[in-house]
């Protein structure tokens, strides 16, 4: 990288780990929404 | 006209339907192009004649910052639309902006510092630019945490979609701010009047990128967005098929 390794590579690693842990992230969400929403319907009522 | 269209858009499990179907022809394109354009940026660019190597963090920095901006952007306008016409679907939309805003706002910045120490001889300086910007995340952070304070769902709502509306002002005032006032930052090479200024080996990357991110956003919120709304619509009959108990 002439030189710039030890600013680039970091650059790409931070940028790259925050678009994948948006994509958990959101996934994590809808997986506990859904959890939820099937509690609250298993429950019979509104918690 | 008929405002059907716009009609439905507001309706929950039709967004949810929407939202689940549309995730898959957004994700799959954004992934390509951002493999695509990682391709085009680290191996057939060449290197700059100034920064050598170095300007190859811009395929990181730019998308990161731009997705600052159009997040932003569009969390404000679903927020008006919210307030405006009292649609709850679209205070879902604002509400799935946040995180993702904010968490590329930090990716701006922190590689807008690794970029600057190289080349500025600084991690940081109170410029126009990285300030606003930074105002930028804490407005994001306010927005989420405003959210979280209020326990009224509505109310919620409401007094964030304030916040994010009036916030939006920062956004033209980080774009011109280089343009206005005296910035270590430089002034806008692709979003500007007349031709861009970077070349084409290196503009086409950064083009895909930029697309590739933005449709990747698209997808990441269609799936946040579908969670906000099981979330709103506690007893809905329509849930009960959607989650199948």
């Amino acid at each position: 990288m002439g030189g710039y390794a030890a600013f680039v590579w970091p650059a790409y690693a931070v940028t790259l780990a925050v678009a994948l842990l948006n994509v958990a992230w959101a996934r994590r969400a809808l997986a506990r929404s859904v959890a939820a929403a099937r509690r609250r319907l298993a429950g019979g009522g509104d918690s | 006209m008929s405002w059907t269209w716009f009609h439905r858009l507001g309706s929950p499990p039709y967004i949810y339907g929407l939202a689940r179907r549309l995730t898959p022809w957004l994700a799959w394109p954004a992934g390509a192009l951002i493999v695509a354009a990682l391709y085009g940026g680290l191996v057939l660019a060449p290197p700059d004649y100034q920064q050598g190597d170095g300007f190859r963090i811009i395929y990181m920095h730019a998308p990161s910052a731009w997705m600052s901006l159009m997040v932003y952007t569009t969390m404000a306008v679903a927020a008006a639309v919210g307030l405006i016409w009292r649609i709850k679907v679209a205070h879902a939309v604002a509400a799935s902006c946040a995180p993702i805003g904010a968490s590329f706002t930090l990716a701006a910045l922190v590689t807008g510092s690794l970029w600057g120490e190289p080349m500025w001889g600084t991690w940081w300086e109170w410029d126009p630019r990285l300030t606003s910007e930074l105002i930028l995340l804490f407005l994001y952070l306010g927005y989420m945490g405003l959210r979280g304070a209020i326990e009224d769902a509505q109310r919620a709502d409401r007094t964030s979609a304030v916040l994010a509306v009036v916030g939006v002002v920062n956004v033209p005032i980080i774009h011109y701010s280089v343009t206005w006032w005296n910035s270590l930052h430089q002034a806008p090479s692709v979003m500007r009047v007349g031709k861009p200024t970077l070349s084409t080996a290196m503009l086409v990357p950064l083009l895909m990128m930029l697309l590739g991110f933005t449709l990747y956003f698209a997808a990441v919120l269609l799936v946040r967005l579908r969670a906000e709304i099981l979330n709103r619509e506690r007893s809905a009959s329509w849930v009960r098929e959607v989650v199948g108990t």
